[in-house]
């Protein structure tokens, strides 16, 4: 190969109403052949009815040595559920 | 299609070079070790990383290479129905590779270093497919006893202890169970045919019974990384372990249709509730692994001419793509 060809990610929103899910990744020269190949690659059994593919490079991932400060915080604001706060039983809809 | 861990025997079991971080080490042990997955951008000591990727690539390349057995059946299949069904079969193939090749890439490795590594003979894969392909018959056994194989060693694999590889896996194995069905059906309708096309899938299944439980690679006592790919969770299940459940679910398959597994020491164990079986030829598959299986020299040569043979298409894909990407920037 003359040139590495760059990687895409791949996204696939299996029905209308949900969301578009990673599916994996595909090499291709440019958009139009990275949306092929992804066809060719991940929806070979009515996988979904849409697909968006992403330059891997354009993605900005979180470093996993963030993840304490990132997402431990949330553990000690339990106030942020529902269930923090206790509610005689006879109050209802509620 | 898959093969477990290959190496030449007189390969040197691996050491590892790096010395790690102890600590670091212990974390990770201790994450493996509670079924935690490990993600492409999580610290990992170099031995599971290199583990990994020899691994995953031989997994690649071979899925890459076994679809050449059977492409050369596509053109000579009995009815348009088995046509349509080998082709969508050989596409899967290569799809699994592509899964798997995207997965080891994951860890830091190009598709160009494991592609160069295959085609310049350095990269190992599945010693099943050095083997030729003679009858219709074969695409029956192939789908029916080396895709089961195939299923039994990657169905615990879905579990594996990396991330990408374990969603391959899930991919792989919601599509591999058609593979199999769809070549038990071909012995099926050749063991209650005529007498000939009887004849034919008991040949085919004499050749391809003994490589086909050798995939699951050497005996636990000579598969010296074993321990260390179960604790991190790399394998699930040892080679022993897995090619007996393999002889356990296929004889009563066998039995089922009227072939006989070509082995005189198959004898179900009531003890061990399995089957005890012949001794296997492991001679046979160390020189397979070395590269001397019947068609190892003639699968290379196709896959380097294929290769070969599509560079222009990749450079004119590349040049169309540098030609509109320089002219959307003069816009």
């Amino acid at each position: 190969m003359s040139k590495n060809w760059p990687l895409w990610e791949v996204f696939i929103r299996a029905k209308n109403g949900l969301s578009h899910r990673h599916a994996g990744s595909v090499h291709a020269a440019d958009a139009k052949m990275a949306l092929e190949a992804a066809r060719d690659t991940y929806t070979r059994r009515m996988e979904g009815v849409s697909l968006w593919v992403v330059p891997s490079a354009a993605i900005i991932a979180s470093d996993p040595g963030d993840a304490a400060e990132l997402f431990e915080p949330a553990a000690d604001k339990v106030y942020r559920h529902p269930t923090f706060y206790s509610i005689p039983e006879n109050i209802k809809n509620i | 299609m898959y093969t477990t861990e290959l190496k030449d025997k007189n390969q040197k079991p691996q050491v590892a070079a790096v010395v790690e971080d102890p600590e670091r080490l212990a974390a990770f042990e201790a994450r493996v070790a509670a079924d935690d997955f490990i993600e492409p951008k999580d610290w990992m000591p170099e031995a599971y990383r290199k583990t990994l990727v020899r691994q995953i690539s031989q997994h690649a390349h071979s899925e890459i290479v076994g679809m050449l057995p059977e492409g050369n059946w596509i053109t000579r299949a009995p009815s348009l129905r088995r046509k349509a069904v080998l082709l969508a079969k050989v596409q899967d193939e290569g799809g699994h590779g592509l899964y798997l090749y995207a997965a080891a890439e994951t860890l830091g490795t190009s598709r160009e270093e494991m592609i160069e590594a295959l085609h310049s003979g350095r990269a190992k894969y599945s010693t099943i497919f050095n083997y030729p392909t003679l009858t219709w018959a074969d695409i029956g056994a192939i789908g029916w006893l080396v895709d089961g194989a195939a299923i039994m060693n990657q169905v615990p694999l879905q579990r594996t202890s990396y991330g990408p590889y374990a969603r391959a896996m899930v991919r792989v194995c919601k599509e591999e169970s058609f593979h199999q069905r769809q070549g038990y059906e071909i012995m099926m309708a050749l063991a209650g045919g005529t007498d000939a096309q009887k004849r034919m899938a008991q040949d085919a299944l004499n050749r391809w019974w003994w490589p086909s439980i050798m995939m699951f690679g050497p005996p636990d006592e000579n598969s010296p990384n074993t321990a260390q790919s179960i604790r991190w969770r790399i394998k699930r299940e040892t080679n022993d372990e897995l090619r007996q459940k393999f002889i356990d679910v296929t004889v009563p398959q066998a039995e089922a249709i009227g072939l006989t597994i070509p082995d005189a020491d198959l004898k179900w164990n009531d003890a061990r509730g399995s089957y005890d079986y012949g001794a296997i030829d492991w001679e046979e598959f160390y020189a397979v692994v070395r590269g001397e299986g019947p068609v190892a020299k003639e699968r290379m040569q196709a896959r380097v001419k294929a290769w070969e043979d599509g560079a222009w298409v990749r450079d004119a894909a590349t040049a169309h793509a540098a030609k509109h990407e320089a002219r959307e920037a003069a816009e």
